[in-house]
């Protein structure tokens, strides 16, 4: 067991601290005289609490220590690519130079972050074999609404708007919500009995009147569409046209060609392949790769290299718009610039042991745990509670005591097609060590489960605090203190 | 590579394990009409150390204080952040946790947040805070989609004095679904022009942004009136200056029903752009129509306070197509930053930084009147202002970039009608000595 109980501070809520006049700034010397402000105007300001630097630092600290992290322990959550953030990244993010620049600076006085942009998106190209880019999506869930603006816009453009789209059981919920803001109807895609799309079931589905389909590959039972070939085919035969979710990437990079594949339009989750800090939720890049035929359609502004310098352009007619204030959320962008540089053509290498880790830990568990999808695995494996369930241990239990081991639990009851799922997924980041440990704690959980299944319901019991009333949470909402 | 831990006996040992003889051989399901010919061309991989002089070269090569004097704005501020934000915010428990899923082991995280909504709270007068959105400009799109769900009209009014790049998002978020967007006029003093507003019926939402663009604060009152004039029409107050509620009156004691946007201001670096983060607050009778993560308080096993994510049924990991936003991830670390900034000031260091700011601008704004500079509109603004000079005044824009002074935003792009119009702010980084050079330069 690498969890070990150790000495937690209770912290108060912010405004239980303090008292006023306290200050943790220090305000920039006054150098002008007051200014004439109309009374009328004028309010009392926000009734925030007054500390004191010291207590400050104190409280963000004591928080911190509160949370599990990549720094701290292994991460496994199936399909968020909890790998290592390289610290260097924080410096390269940081210079001043990057940091301090205007968003609306003249492009002359501009050019490095002009060029970062450029080469970037030429990078991801290669990387997933679509050629052209936008990075101003600021999360997934943008770069999927930006995908089906794409669709909508290119539909719109033939003069035959559609309505449906056609969504896989396995697909994550931010999927059918994005393509319910562009007025589509998600039409769902049961995957076969070997976890994968089907040529037949898509086939079926297709008509007409359906703007295309959003695919997750690998999928979120961690296996490869095997299919997608064919699926996107029979999808462009009916003038539809195929999105892939990249959530998944880290298990592909240097492998598949997108393009190759049939995919139209891709979106990245740099938070995830590309090492970015998840920082708590937020902030990531869902950036957009797309086919030659539909890059009329992506988002502006859009950097152009005319000779040896680079330019903002957005006289493109035809573009689903602008989706952010600015362009994205740059600072993450060049976090992923500066892994792609350190790794290079070693990316390949990322996805080959993130796929080793996963099956590894596959092999490892196979015994204890139900597989639903007994085959290699790609980046993550999907088990299920189905003989937990025998003593009475769900999912949660499972991954409640795992707290206790000192590992933070994998993704739970997801994806929805298999019941009681345990996501795991590694990443490439993890040493064999690591792994053996985890292991062995979801196999003594396993033990636990035929043996004090009531050591697993009260699960966690090392962390700072038992398990929380979700119920009453929801039924009376308190959100402010 | 260092980030990379498996040794050649590693892989054996693990491959032996699985019950394969090559990694290769694990990716054999994957035909190969999906695979890529070759290997990937990307250049070759920097040690730390050169990678630390490309990305300096790189950064070189862009403008900035204090080689640079940049008088811009236009929703993103030059403000002082404290040294604490920033090493705390580093912290790898914050930094490299992820969204709050399993509440025992991410309290930290999910204390902040709590914090972080109530401190935005009281920040804009509302009742009740999100998580956060991606930014100001998302945050406004998504207000405006709250309400038409709310309303159940397609028709919102959104005034023309909305950074236009707000509205070049709020157009995107609308026109697939067919809502319809009147824009309102600007008058002769800055503010919107709410006489248009009488015969537009069946709105949704009227938004309006104060400071809006041109640094004006609207007359907050004067829109929730004329907004609430139709019923249940629901009245949006975005910005993108927050700052400027540490010395005007806050939007939700003046009428409004969602205050949203950008909270770059509040300790965060301005990154080109990018991560700000979106603050989004509404009145309690709307909480459930409201889009993003919550964090709400509760209790554990033994009766101790703690926190989680909650009223997750508006979301799209569980309600999928019916949720109330696509959104998943949003800006946790910015918002953290956010709540940061906001208790570093505490209540009383904001409304000292709000007056020095409100001073700063107001001191360019008085020298550069009385040097002779045209400031075409009356009402009074925070932060930043529009200022007119003769016309031809491009070539003087390109003498001052020449003499690394960047003179604010040149109107002409957003708005045609306002040729040799220019965007200026100044905040308490801004030094006197650069102010009046400024004044200088301009109008010798």
């Amino acid at each position: 067991m690498i969890g070990t109980t150790g000495l937690v501070f209770n912290e108060p809520l912010l405004w239980e601290l303090g008292a006023p006049g306290r200050e943790a700034y220090s305000l920039p010397s006054r150098e002008v005289p007051e200014h004439p402000v109309d009374p009328a105007l004028t309010g009392p300001g926000p009734d925030f609490p007054d500390l004191s630097e010291p207590e400050l630092v104190r409280h963000y600290t004591r928080l911190s220590q509160w949370n599990l992290s990549v720094d701290s322990s292994m991460y496994p959550l199936g399909s968020c690519t909890m790998k290592y953030n390289p610290k260097t990244n924080e410096r390269q993010a940081s210079l001043p130079g990057i940091a301090n620049a205007h968003p609306l600076l003249p492009d002359d006085l501009a050019q490095g972050l002009l060029r970062l942009i450029f080469d970037l998106e030429r990078w991801l190209a290669e990387i997933t074999g679509l050629p052209a880019v936008s990075l101003q999506p600021a999360a997934g869930a943008q770069g999927e609404l930006t995908g089906m603006l794409i669709f909508y816009a290119h539909h719109a453009a033939l003069g035959r708007p559609r309505t449906k789209i056609l969504i896989p059981d396995t697909a994550h919920g931010t999927n059918p919500a994005s393509a319910a803001l562009c007025g589509f109807t998600a039409v769902p895609v049961p995957s076969g009995p070997q976890g994968i799309l089907t040529l037949q079931t898509v086939a079926d589905r297709m008509d007409d009147d359906t703007a295309g389909i959003m695919v997750t590959n690998p999928n979120t039972l961690g296996l490869f569409e095997e299919n997608i070939r064919q699926v996107a085919d029979a999808v462009h035969a009916k003038g539809g046209l195929v999105y892939a979710d990249g959530a998944n990437m880290n298990a592909v990079l240097g492998v598949v060609d997108m393009g190759a594949m049939g995919v139209d339009v891709l979106h990245l989750n740099l938070h995830k392949t590309f090492s970015t800090p998840h920082g708590g939720g937020g902030p990531g890049a869902g950036p957009v790769c797309v086919t030659r035929a539909l890059e009329p359609y992506l988002p502006v502004p859009r950097v152009a290299r005319e000779g040896s310098r680079f330019t903002w352009r957005d006289d493109y007619p035809s573009s689903v718009g602008r989706l952010h204030a600015f362009y994205g959320n740059f600072g993450i962008l060049t976090r992923a610039y500066s892994y792609i540089l350190s790794l290079g053509a070693e990316l390949a290498r990322v996805s080959r042991l993130a796929v080793l880790n996963a099956n590894y830990i596959q092999a490892g568990l196979k015994a204890d745990y139900h597989l639903p999808h007994d085959r290699p695995c790609m980046h993550e494996c999907v088990f299920t509670d189905k003989r937990q369930q025998a003593h009475k241990v769900s999912a949660l239990d499972i991954a409640k005591r795992l707290i206790d081991y000192g590992f933070h639990p994998p993704t739970i009851y997801f994806p929805l097609v298999v019941n009681g799922a345990l996501m795991i997924e590694p990443t490439e980041s993890e040493t064999k060590e690591t792994l053996d440990q985890f292991i062995a704690a979801l196999r003594a959980i396993a033990r636990e489960a035929e043996q004090k299944p009531e050591l697993l319901h009260q699960a966690p019991h090392h962390a700072k605090l038992r398990r929380l009333d979700e119920v009453t949470a929801a039924r009376k909402p308190c959100l402010m203190g | 590579m260092r980030y990379l831990p498996h040794t050649e006996a590693d892989i054996q040992a693990m491959l032996a394990a699985v019950g394969a003889g090559r990694i290769e051989e694990l990716f054999a399901r994957i035909p190969d009409a999906c695979r890529r010919k070759g290997p990937l061309n990307l250049p070759p991989p920097l040690s730390e150390w050169d990678l630390d002089r490309h990305m300096e070269n790189l950064a070189g090569a862009n403008a900035v204080a204090p080689a640079y004097k940049i008088f811009l704005g236009a929703g993103s501020y030059d403000h002082h952040i404290p040294e604490t934000i920033k090493q705390l915010l580093r912290r790898g428990e914050f930094f490299t946790a992820y969204t709050p899923y399993q509440p025992e082991v991410s309290q930290g995280t999910l204390q902040a947040i709590y914090e972080y909504q109530t401190l935005v709270g009281r920040l804009t007068g509302m009742a009740v805070a999100n998580a956060s959105m991606y930014d100001g400009a998302s945050a406004l799109a998504e207000a405006l989609l709250m309400a038409i769900r709310i309303t159940k009209r397609r028709r919102v009014a959104l005034s023309r004095a909305v950074h236009p790049h707000y509205r070049q998002v709020a157009e995107t978020y609308l026109r697939p679904a067919g809502f319809e967007i009147v824009l309102l006029p600007w008058g002769a003093d800055g503010r919107t022009d709410l006489s248009r507003l009488a015969d537009t019926a069946d709105l949704a939402a009227v938004a309006v942004q104060s400071p809006n663009f041109f640094g004006c604060m609207e007359d907050l009152k004067a829109a929730a009136a004329a907004a609430h004039r139709q019923p249940d029409t629901l009245m949006i107050t975005a910005f993108s200056e927050p700052l400027a509620y540490g010395l005007f009156e806050a939007p939700g004691r003046l009428g409004a029903d969602i205050v949203c946007g950008e909270g770059q201001s509040l300790g965060i670096p301005r990154s080109f752009g990018g991560p700000g983060v979106g603050l989004f607050a509404c009145r309690q009778e709307h909480l459930r129509s409201m889009p993003g993560r919550l964090v709400g308080r509760t209790v554990d096993l033994e009766g101790r306070r703690g926190f989680v994510l909650t009223l997750s049924t508006r979301e799209q990991h569980i309600r999928r197509e019916r949720a109330t936003s696509n959104i998943c991830t949003n800006q946790g670390l910015c918002a953290l930053a956010a709540a940061m900034y906001m208790a570093s000031l505490g209540g009383t260091g904001f409304r000292k930084l709000a007056r020095l700011n409100y001073d700063t601008a107001g001191y360019l704004k008085t020298e550069l009147q009385a040097a002779g500079v045209a400031l075409p509109f009356a009402a009074p603004t925070f932060n930043e202002f529009v200022v007119r000079l003769p016309s031809g005044s491009r070539s003087r824009y390109l003498e001052l970039l020449a003499r690394r002074i960047v003179f604010g935003l040149p109107l002409e792009k957003y708005f045609p009608e306002l040729s040799d119009h220019y965007l200026l702010c100044a905040t308490e980084t801004s030094r006197k000595q650069d102010l009046d050079l400024l004044v200088q330069e301009v109008t010798q």
